[in-house]
């Protein structure tokens, strides 16, 4: 019995694991609780595009010794110009167009982040470097997190009526438009925190995976949203396990894990889906 | 040239010479009607006629290009319950509670006294029991029923219902209209979008709409062959034999639909 508990504490003995704790717990909150809202306003190719068209900025202010979150957000606004003006192009779709620039940011970012003289640390944003969080790091994430948070929990009955029916929420009241800047740009903030952790190619994970998973079992938006939270939680718990005990990159273990529990969910949903079936058909 | 006629003081919505569209050329043109309290408005015409389009201008969602509107009541919508997400997580209560937006600052979420007000409005559609059943689950008479909820609990007087009757067993529309009874006999009016002319037929006025104002005025004296000739073009067929002399709107296609939806 104390073996299995020294194993599961000793790894928090560290304040590298602690401060990686920490970190995912507080991006499980606003990456999951926003990724609810991503998945039903199917917005989850917005959320896979975001970090690749930021990745230039990212790491331009990496190598200047800018904040990351600053050029991030630089990142993401010449991204958003881009897409404005090559959607003006005839004869390119808005589809297309979207895709072009994103690839074309993020390979621009590829070229400057591996170039040989770029110092190796700059790497590290594509897969992200969960373990070298500061507390500095920490309080910025906090402080993100509390906002998307607050912010939520704001704009719920109004993103509630614009997913419900997008066509008749301004008869109640409910401008669709500013439903989806918000969540876009409360995206745009969930992914600033969670790209030094889990780097460009795997933050997506935390703001689709749960709430997928989640989305099999739950009937309403609070309660889903509270289990995307709390799957994402356990996810990186595990993730964090699995990285300090068989070595892996965190990071991507996390990311696995979530991953993991996505298709979990799915099984256990295979094995009852005559519940469901009873469910449906109660009311006449 | 605006429809001279003066509007009456009691109406709770009027247009003269309407004129409405989407950037490109008109889709509804001419059209003038008075919306009293207590009027059960059945708003007839083919896909693309400009159901939805009139819908849309009485909201406010779209100006019109040309004549006037006045909406004196608070309106609302039922929208068609097709598009709504099933497995959209929500209760009917959930739903019901989205009519109390407009009266929420933008801070503040329902509270007890929204609750309220749903639970009553669910109430009245006779869908109390069912408040914390997710609206996926309901049929799809209850579906609509709960729309006309949300409706009612943004305290609408003029409440447009958009295609309500299609896809609902006989049953469920009964049930439907009685409702619609109930509200107009409290000095609500109800216009309701329909392809169904014996739908029409049972309510106090018809206006007939394809891409312009046809006719307007009561089911039985506007309902003529040469009116719904030329609201559905010449899809009409008569009836054989045991059809007493009745005709048949032959189902139009739904080529132009595009028009209306966006």
């Amino acid at each position: 019995m104390s073996a299995v508990w020294h194993a599961l504490v000793h790894p928090w003995s560290q304040g590298i694991m602690q401060r990686a704790l920490v970190e995912s717990l507080l991006l499980s909150l606003s990456g999951a609780a926003l990724g609810c809202w991503v998945v039903f306003y199917e917005a989850s190719y917005s959320a896979e595009s975001l970090p690749h068209a930021m990745f230039p900025g990212l790491v331009v202010a990496a190598l200047t010794g800018l904040p990351l979150v600053l050029g991030g957000a630089l990142g993401l606004l010449v991204a958003a110009v881009a897409v404005a003006l090559v959607g003006r192009v005839p004869a390119i779709g808005r589809d297309t167009g979207v895709a072009v620039v994103v690839t074309a940011l993020f390979g621009l970012g590829v070229l400057l982040a591996l170039s040989p003289s770029s110092p190796p640390g700059v790497q590290g944003l594509l897969f992200g470097d969960i373990l070298a969080i500061t507390p500095g790091d920490l309080a910025l994430a906090a402080g993100l997190a509390a906002a998307v948070t607050i912010a939520l929990r704001l704009l719920h009955t109004r993103l509630l009526a614009v997913g419900f029916d997008r066509l008749s929420a301004r008869s109640v009241g409910a401008r669709p438009l500013v439903a989806d800047l918000a969540v876009l740009v409360l995206l745009a903030v969930a992914v600033l925190i969670g790209v030094q952790a889990l780097g460009n190619l795997l933050v997506v994970a935390v703001v689709v995976a749960p709430p997928a998973a989640a989305r099999l079992h739950c009937r309403r938006m609070v309660p889903l949203m509270a289990t995307a939270v709390g799957l994402a939680a356990l996810a990186g718990l595990g993730g964090l396990y699995a990285s300090y005990y068989l070595k892996t990159a965190a990071g991507a273990s996390i990311a696995g894990v979530m991953v993991l529990t996505y298709l979990a969910s799915l099984a256990v949903q295979a094995v009852r889906p005559a519940v469901t079936h009873e469910r449906r058909t109660l009311p006449a | 040239m605006l429809d001279p006629r003066p509007v009456s003081h009691e109406a709770l919505a009027h247009a003269r010479g309407l004129a409405a569209g989407y950037g490109g050329p008109p889709v509804l043109t001419g059209v003038s009607f008075d919306v009293a309290p207590g009027a059960r408005i059945a708003v007839l015409g083919p896909n693309g006629g400009g159901k939805t389009t009139l819908f849309r201008v009485l909201l406010g969602e779209l100006q019109p290009t040309a004549g006037t509107v006045g909406v004196r009541a608070r309106c609302a919508t039922v929208p068609q319950t097709e598009r709504t997400r099933l497995d959209f997580p929500v209760s009917a209560l959930d739903v019901a509670l989205m009519g109390t937006i407009p009266r929420l600052a933008w801070w503040r979420r329902p509270g007890r006294a929204e609750r309220r007000d749903a639970l009553e409005a669910l109430g009245l559609v006779g869908l109390r029991e069912q408040a914390d059943t997710s609206f996926g689950e309901l049929s799809g008479g209850q579906r609509q029923r709960v729309l006309v909820a949300r409706a009612l609990v943004q305290d609408t007087r003029l409440l447009l219902l958009d295609e309500p009757f299609s896809g609902m067993d006989s049953q469920s529309a009964e049930r439907l209209m009685r409702l619609v009874d109930r509200l107009v006999a409290d000095g609500r009016a109800v216009l309701v979008a329909t392809h169904d002319l014996d739908q029409a037929r049972a309510w106090d006025l018809v206006l007939c709409l394809n891409r312009r104002q046809i006719a307007f005025g009561p089911p039985d004296s506007t309902l003529t062959r040469p009116v719904l000739e030329a609201t559905y073009g010449a899809a009409i067929v008569p009836l054989p034999d045991g059809g007493r002399g009745e005709l048949a709107i032959v189902p139009p296609h739904h080529h132009d639909h595009d028009e209306e939806a966006r």
